[in-house]
C-alpha cells in the first residue's frame, strides 16, 4: 500500500526521515538544504513528529549533537551542503571512528571561492575517504526510498558507520515531483527501533574514543574497511528488500540502463542522470550503441559491479560534477585505478560537467558521446581530463 | 571496555592513570564523581584528561565516558542529554569535564550554543591557564604576564600580554542558572559546588583552578599550596552565582602578596629579575586587589572568613 503526493523533493526527505522515527534530529540552515530541516521542524511543531530537535550554532555542532545522541542510542539525524559539510568534516571522521550510525543528507552544492549556491558534487566528494557511506539519487523518489534504506544500513550491526544520502540541490531538493510514499506500518516493518550493543549507559559503564597508538590505530582503520566492505552486499540486500515492499526497483550499488551490447558506456551520478537517460535513448532510436551506468552508492565504491557492467564496452567516458585539482575527477581516478592491468579494459575518458550548477543538457551530452566515439573510431586514448561546456570568451 | 563491578563500587574514578605527578586536574575529577555519584556519563574533549585516562585497553572511568574532538564537548554532551529525554532515561545526567583550551577557545562557540539552548549539562572547566597537553602554549584562560612556548618571557618579552578571558561572567551573561570558581585547593568546597549544581537543571558552569606542576613550574608536591596562594592573594577569585548574581564568595583569612604566589611558579620567574617585572607585578597586584573589591572577598570587617 502507498499513496502519491506532488511535492517538493525536501519534503520528500523529511517525510522519508519522520517515518524512520529519529529521536534526535539537529538543525543548521545552510541552502539548499534548509526546507528539508524546516519541514522537520514544522512537522514537530504540528504533533505530527515526536523527536528532540536540536538548533544548534553551526554544522559542526550538529554534526557533534547526532554524535552524541547516537552514542547515547538514539536514532540520529542531520542534513546540511557545502560549506556545512566541509565543517562537519572532522566531526564526520571521528564518528565513522567511533561507529556511530547516523543518517545525514547531503545536499550537493558547489565549494567557495566563489561562493556559489549551485549544484555539484565537490562537497560530498570531500568526503569521499573519511568512512562515511555515501548514496547518490537521481530523483525525489529514489531521494525518499534511500532515505528509509539509510538507516537500515547504517544500524546494521555488521556495518554500523554513518551514511549520507547526497542529492542535488534545487534540481532534487526544491523542484515538485510525484512520489510515492510508504506506509507507516510498512516502515515500521522494514526498520525495527534503534537497538545497539553498546551505548552510553550508567548500568554498564564504558569508555569510548580512547586514544589508539601505533600498536592498534592501523587495525581500528581496517576495520572499518571490512565494514564498508561488509556494507556493499548489505546496502543491495537492504534495497532489494525495499523494493520487495515498494515495487520499486533503482538499481543496486549501480543501474545499469542500455548498457547490453553498448561500446561507449557513460557513467554518472545524482540528477544528471534523468537527461543522460533520455539522451541515451535518442542516441540509441538512431543507431549509436550507447548506455550508462549511475552509480548510487560511490563510498563503498562498486568496482565489482561497474567492471561487470562495462565488461565488453570499448569507451567509457566518466561525467563528474567535481574536481581533485592538479589531479582528475575523483569518480575517474577511482576507475582507472581498478582497471589497471585488466586485459581488454576500455579506454576512460573524464569528463568534468556540471561544476557549480553549469547545465548538462543534451546537447552536451550528444558532444561528450561524439568525443568518445572519435576515440573509440581512433583508438587513440584522451587522457587529459575534458572541462565540458567551458566558456572561451572567458577562460584566461 | 567494561569497568570490573568491584572497581566501579570503591570510586568512579580509580588509580592507574597516566597524569603527572601532582595533577591538580586528576585529583578535581575524582572529587567530582563522588559528588555526583555513578548517574552521570561524562564528556571529554581532547586534551590532558583525555590523553592521561584513555589509552586504549585502559579506563580509569566508573561511569560511561566519552571522548570526541577537542572543540565540540557541549554539543555531544547536548546529543546525549537529548538522547536522554528522548528516551526518558530521566534519573541519568550529563556531565562535561573540559579544560582550559577547550572552553575558552576552540570550543567557545559551542558551548555559548549550549548555553543559549539551556541544555541540561553541567559543565566543568578544569583549568590549567594554557594548553598542556601540548606543551603549556598560551590559551585564553593564560595569566597576565605568564609565560607560555608561544608567548615566552624574552629580552623583548614578559610573557602573557592579555588578560584571562572573564569566562564565567560570560556564561553567566548566557543565563545559566548556576556559575561558580572554585579550587582543587578546597576539595570540600568544590564537591559542595558540585552537589548544589546538580541540584539545578539547565546549563550549568563550574570553573576549577588545578594547578599544573609540570607546566607553572612548581614541585609536584605543592599543587594544594600553589592553590591556596592563588586564592589567598585574590587571583584566583572563588565564587558562586545563582541565576546571574553573586551569592557566595570564599572569603580571605590572611591576604598575601601576589608575589608569594608569583614566586613559587617558574611561569613567573621573569617577573622577578631585577627592576624589569616591576610594573607588571604591580598591575598584577592591582588586579588581586580589583578581584577582592570587586567579589568582596574580605568582607566588611576586612579580614576574617
Amino acid at each position: 500500500m502507498s499513496h502519491i503526493k506532488v511535492i517538493e523533493g525536501s519534503e520528500a526527505v523529511a517525510l522519508a526521515v519522520k517515518a524512520c522515527r529519529p529521536q534526535v534530529i539537529s538543525a543548521y540552515p545552510i541552502s539548499p538544504q534548509t526546507h528539508i530541516v524546516e519541514q522537520l521542524a514544522r512537522m514537530i511543531a504540528d504533533g505530527e513528529l515526536e523527536a528532540e530537535y536540536i538548533r544548534v550554532e553551526s554544522e559542526f555542532s550538529a554534526a557533534s549533537v547526532i554524535s552524541g545522541s547516537s552514542a547515547a542510542a538514539s536514532r540520529s539525524y542531520t542534513a546540511s551542503s557545502s560549506q556545512g559539510l566541509l565543517l562537519m568534516t572532522e566531526v564526520l571522521y571521528a564518528s565513522v571512528g567511533m561507529r556511530l550510525p547516523f543518517v545525514i543528507t547531503g545536499v550537493n552544492r558547489a565549494l567557495s571561492a566563489p561562493i556559489s549556491i549551485q549544484v555539484d558534487h565537490q562537497d560530498s566528494i570531500s568526503l569521499r575517504d573519511s568512512g562515511v557511506i555515501q548514496l547518490y539519487v537521481e530523483s525525489s523518489q529514489e531521494a525518499y526510498d534511500t532515505h528509509i534504506a539509510a538507516f537500515k544500513i547504517a544500524e546494521d550491526r555488521g556495518i554500523l558507520l554513518p551514511v549520507m544520502v547526497c542529492m542535488d540541490g534545487w534540481i532534487l531538493t526544491h523542484s515538485y515531483e510525484r512520489v510515492s510514499l510508504m506506509e507507516q506500518e510498512e516502515v515500521d516493518r522494514f526498520l525495527p527501533p534503534f537497538q545497539p550493543i553498546n551505548f552510553l549507559d550508567v548500568n554498564d559503564p564504558k569508555t569510548w574514543g580512547s586514544y589508539a597508538d601505533d600498536d592498534v590505530l592501523m587495525e581500528f582503520k581496517y576495520a572499518i574497511e571490512k565494514a564498508m566492505h561488509h556494507a556493499k552486499g548489505r546496502i543491495e540486500e537492504v534495497f532489494s528488500e525495499l523494493t520487495q515492499i515498494t515495487g520499486r526497483d533503482h538499481g543496486g550499488l549501480i543501474e545499469r540502463y542500455r548498457t547490453d551490447g553498448a561500446e561507449v558506456i557513460l557513467v554518472a551520478m545524482g540528477s544528471m542522470v534523468g537527461t543522460v537517460k533520455d539522451a541515451v535513448d535518442e542516441l540509441r532510436s538512431k543507431g549509436k550503441k550507447v548506455g550508462l551506468i549511475k552509480i548510487r552508492c560511490y563510498r563503498p565504491f562498486p568496482h565489482e559491479e561497474i567492471l561487470d557492467a562495462i565488461n565488453g564496452a570499448k569507451v567509457v567516458g566518466v561525467m563528474e560534477a567535481d574536481f581533485s585539482m592538479g589531479s582528475e575527477g575523483a569518480v575517474g581516478m577511482d576507475l582507472k585505478a581498478k582497471l589497471f592491468g585488466k586485459a581488454d579494459a576500455p579506454l576512460v575518458i573524464d569528463f568534468i560537467a556540471g561544476l557549480g550548477g553549469r547545465d548538462v543538457n543534451k546537447g552536451r551530452i550528444r558532444e561528450i558521446v561524439r568525443k568518445a566515439e572519435e576515440v573509440l573510431n581512433s583508438g587513440l586514448p584522451l587522457n587529459e581530463p575534458q572541462w565540458v561546456g567551458l566558456n572561451p570568451a572567458i577562460v584566461p | 571496555m567494561s569497568i570490573p563491578q568491584t572497581a566501579r563500587e570503591e570510586a568512579l574514578f580509580v588509580s592507574g592513570h597516566r597524569a603527572c605527578h601532582g595533577c591538580g586536574m586528576a585529583l578535581a575529577v575524582r572529587h567530582i564523581l563522588k559528588a555526583t555519584g555513578k548517574n552521570v556519563i561524562v564528556v571529554t574533549p581532547t586534551g590532558c584528561l583525555e590523553t592521561f585516562t584513555s589509552p586504549y585497553g585502559f579506563s580509569p572511568w566508573g561511569v560511561p565516558w566519552i571522548h570526541h574532538l577537542f572543540e565540540n564537548a557541549p554539543a555531544v554532551a547536548s546529543g546525549v542529554a537529548a538522547a536522554l529525554r528522548a528516551q526518558g532515561r530521566h534519573t541519568t545526567r550529563v556531565l562535561a569535564i573540559a579544560g582550559d583550551g577547550s572552553t575558552f577557545d576552540i570550543g567557545f562557540g559551542a558551548i555559548s550554543g549550549m548555553l543559549e539552548r539551556g541544555d541540561d549539562v553541567l559543565y566543568i572547566c578544569t583549568d590549567n591557564g594554557a594548553y598542556m597537553n601540548t606543551g603549556g602554549q598560551r590559551s585564553g584562560a593564560t595569566p597576565l604576564y605568564a609565560a607560555t612556548t608561544t608567548h615566552p618571557a624574552g629580552r623583548k618579552s614578559l610573557g602573557k600580554t592579555e588578560m584571562m578571558k572573564d569566562l564565567p561572567a560570560i556564561v553567566a551573561a548566557h543565563g545559566a542558572p548556576y556559575v561558580a570558581t572554585a579550587s582543587v585547593a578546597y576539595l570540600k568546597d568544590l564537591q559542595k559546588k558540585v552537589k548544589k549544581a546538580m541540584g539545578f537543571h539547565g546549563p550549568r558552569y563550574i570553573q576549577i583552578d588545578t594547578p599544573c606542576a609540570s607546566v607553572w613550574g612548581f614541585p609536584p608536591d605543592r599543587t594544594l599550596e600553589v592553590g591556596r596562594m592563588g586564592v589567598a592573594c585574590g587571583l584566583v577569585p572563588i565564587f558562586e552565582m545563582e541565576n546571574g548574581k553573586v551569592t557566595g564568595v570564599r572569603r580571605i583569612k590572611k591576604k598575601t602578596p601576589v608575589t608569594d604566589y608569583l614566586k613559587a611558579q617558574a611561569r613567573f620567574r621573569h617577573l622577578f629579575a631585577g627592576d624589569r617585572g616591576k610594573a607588571e607585578l604591580a598591575e598584577l597586584q592591582a588586579l588581586a586587589d580589583r578581584n577582592i573589591e570587586k567579589y568582596g572577598l574580605l568582607g566588611r570587617s576586612g579580614g576574617e572568613e
